[in-house]
């Protein structure tokens, strides 16, 4: 056998049988949605037999696939939103300075720190006080309050060690400042504006508590339907869903990943 | 201009530039000569860079005017300027690869595709980067990332070629052998250089003429020849290779000569054209500096040997004058030393001093501070 030049640290069996322990708390729960998601018994105690009809027949609900259609509509939307307005708030910060810059930069974290609560009801009190009423539009404004934050601190960070001279350098070659920004700028700081993006999605297509307070009668979205089926009941085409939506969270994140890897190589 | 000689492809005119209140650039003017390696020397700090971005376009003058061939640039955007920069960090950018970061200036003018890939290969060739068009610049040394920076800003063809110390962060071999490179380029290209250092020594070797800096003014433009033989003022004179300085006034004037009088003695100058009473600055080089036992006439400048030191070829030898203030001499190697202590008296031969006139008061009197120096006669001279 050929000896490794560095050889791994090894794991004592003690460390070995912790960190089981703890992805056995993080993970059990989830394996025993999906695993009941396949099971043909309507209760969640026993496990019957394999079956998919839970899936097929979570197809046929046309109020689920409505507020499916719904869920991922707002979350691309917002998200689109909040990617172009984070991106252009971050490069505000980087590049200008101006009076107040603390707190304005500051005050973009409130909506991450305050309760979830407080700020549902904080939107939708001001929906209501003028007036406007709670729909699709409402929905998607109030996702990118919550979710432009992150894309502000993830492009931050990306322009934290960018050196300013290299937007100089395509300046002088020529370019003119949307020319600089598209070939130079952007390109450099989108590991940053990509991973602001994924959180942002997977921000907006989780959300419970603002969706509850902002979503019209006909914009439900998918976990506020899940929150309604639950109420009677967590019946096994719910897990089902879970499980589906379980599924697509896991391929956006190895998506994002993929993606910024190949990024950052290139940088 | 009018007789035809040399156009003048950058004209500096009164240029002004502060920052935070504090002035960067006063009334600076300066001509660049098409084709020649002009270069900017300073001390960090001195406006040199500031001057460069203010050509490129990154900085705006307060006053004065800049033109590029003929046309004044003011409120022109760096790309809209016909100028190119090298920057010292070389500011590639890290995610195209060598052709494209060369390709870069010539994508946004839209030159055609074939052309680009001529130009982009045959400059790439004249850097002595070809075959390495597929690199990322993460994947190369600074020397090479230099060269890229120097294709990349020449393969447009700028009016002139604005160089801000791109050698500042190789090291000195490396340093050294881009310096050729860059005048032979220069050279062979006929293109402007304006090219920014503080390193004295690349100013001297590599350039046709040198503006040095010095706390946001132009202290003089000249050949290097000329910067070294004759500064004008004491800046210069200290800061281009090694200079002692000697402080004096103009006792008396003569018809074809000055009589200087200094803390520690008299020297006879043959210069004209100064005025009783005057201060003056003495700048002698220390291969110019003379001892000797025996007094020579016209000088009665004296002083002890302090130190020896041999470095290589030349002896230096460090001459305390009575002021307390140290003089170095050089002398070749093969030269008999004077034993450390001796009385020595100090002169220079007629043309190897510089004498400039200081801004500053007379601010104490020379004569009474004067020392006498024991074991040595101090007869007047004048």
């Amino acid at each position: 056998m050929i000896k490794k030049r560095r050889k791994a640290r090894e794991f004592g069996p003690g460390a070995v049988a912790y960190a089981c322990l703890i992805y056995l708390f993080l993970y059990l729960p989830i394996f025993v949605v999906i695993a009941f998601s396949f099971n043909s018994s309507k209760m969640n105690i026993v496990f019957e037999h394999f079956t998919v009809e839970w899936y097929f027949k979570m197809f046929d609900n046309r109020q689920l696939m409505q507020s499916f259609v719904n869920t991922i509509i707002v979350a691309g939307i917002s998200t689109v939103l909040s990617v172009i307005i984070g991106t252009l708030c971050a490069l505000g910060l980087y590049k200008f300075e101006f009076r107040l810059k603390n707190v304005i930069s500051s005050s973009l974290y409130i909506p991450i720190v305050i309760p979830e609560l407080v700020f549902a009801i904080a939107l939708l009190a001001f929906f209501s006080s003028l007036n406007i009423p709670m729909s699709m539009v409402t929905l998607v404004i109030a996702h990118v309050t919550f979710s432009m934050p992150f894309v502000v601190i993830t492009v931050r960070a990306r322009l934290a060690g960018f050196d300013h001279s290299i937007e100089e350098a395509a300046r002088d070659l020529g370019a003119n400042g949307f020319r600089t920004f598209w070939r130079v700028t952007l390109p450099m700081i989108s590991p940053g504006v990509i991973s602001g993006g994924m959180l942002a999605l997977t921000m907006s297509l989780d959300d419970v508590v603002v969706s509850f307070f902002t979503a019209g009668p006909e914009s439900t979205t998918l976990p506020l339907k899940i929150l309604g089926m639950v109420r009677k009941g967590v019946s096994p085409d719910v897990n089902a869903l879970s499980t589906l939506m379980i599924v697509g969270t896991i391929a956006i994140l190895l998506t994002s990943n993929f993606i910024q890897e190949r990024l950052e190589k290139k940088l | 201009m009018a007789n035809g000689e040399e156009r003048v492809i950058v004209r500096l005119t009164n240029v002004d530039k502060s920052f935070d209140n504090e002035k960067v650039v006063k009334k600076l003017n300066l001509d660049v000569k098409e084709g020649e390696f002009l270069t900017m020397l300073g001390p960090s700090g001195c406006g040199k860079t500031t001057t460069l971005r203010m050509i490129a376009g990154f900085e705006q003058p307060d006053e004065g005017e800049i033109l590029l061939g003929g046309v004044n640039v003011e409120g022109k955007k760096p790309n809209e300027r016909d100028v190119n920069t090298v920057f010292q960090n070389y500011a590639l950018f890290p995610h195209m690869n060598v052709f494209d970061n060369v390709a870069f200036g010539l994508v946004e003018k839209k030159v055609k595709k074939e052309e680009i890939h001529t130009r982009v290969l045959e400059m790439l060739k004249l850097v002595k980067l070809d075959g390495m068009e597929k690199r990322m610049p993460s994947q190369m040394s600074g020397g090479q990332k230099q060269r890229v920076g120097i294709a990349r800003a020449l393969v447009n063809r700028p009016k002139v070629l604005l160089l801000d110390e791109p050698l500042g962060a190789l090291d000195l071999k490396l340093r050294k052998q881009m310096q050729g490179e860059l005048k032979h380029l220069q050279r062979r290209l006929g293109i402007t250089f304006l090219y920014v250092t503080h390193d004295q020594e690349e100013a001297l070797t590599m350039s046709d003429r040198i503006a040095i800096m010095n706390s946001g003014i132009l202290e003089q433009v000249g050949t290097p020849e000329e910067v070294y033989n004759q500064p004008q003022t004491k800046f210069v004179a200290d800061f281009i290779g090694e200079s002692n300085i000697l402080e004096g006034y103009v006792e008396h004037v003569y018809e074809d000569a000055i009589g200087v009088t200094m803390e520690s003695g008299k020297a006879r100058i043959p210069e004209t054209g100064y005025e009783s009473e005057e201060m003056v600055y003495l700048c002698v080089r220390p291969e110019n500096l003379k001892l000797d036992t025996k007094p020579h006439e016209g000088f009665s400048l004296r002083g002890r040997v302090r130190e020896h030191i041999f470095v290589g070829s030349i002896n230096k030898t460090m001459v305390e004058l009575p002021n307390g203030q140290m003089l170095k001499a050089e002398t070749p190697a093969e030269d008999e030393l004077m034993p450390v202590g001796t009385p020595v008296n100090i002169y220079w031969n007629p043309g190897k001093v510089v004498v400039m006139r200081t801004k500053e008061e007379m601010i104490y009197n020379i004569i009474e501070r004067s020392v006498q120096i024991e074991g040595m006669p101090n007869d007047p001279i004048f």
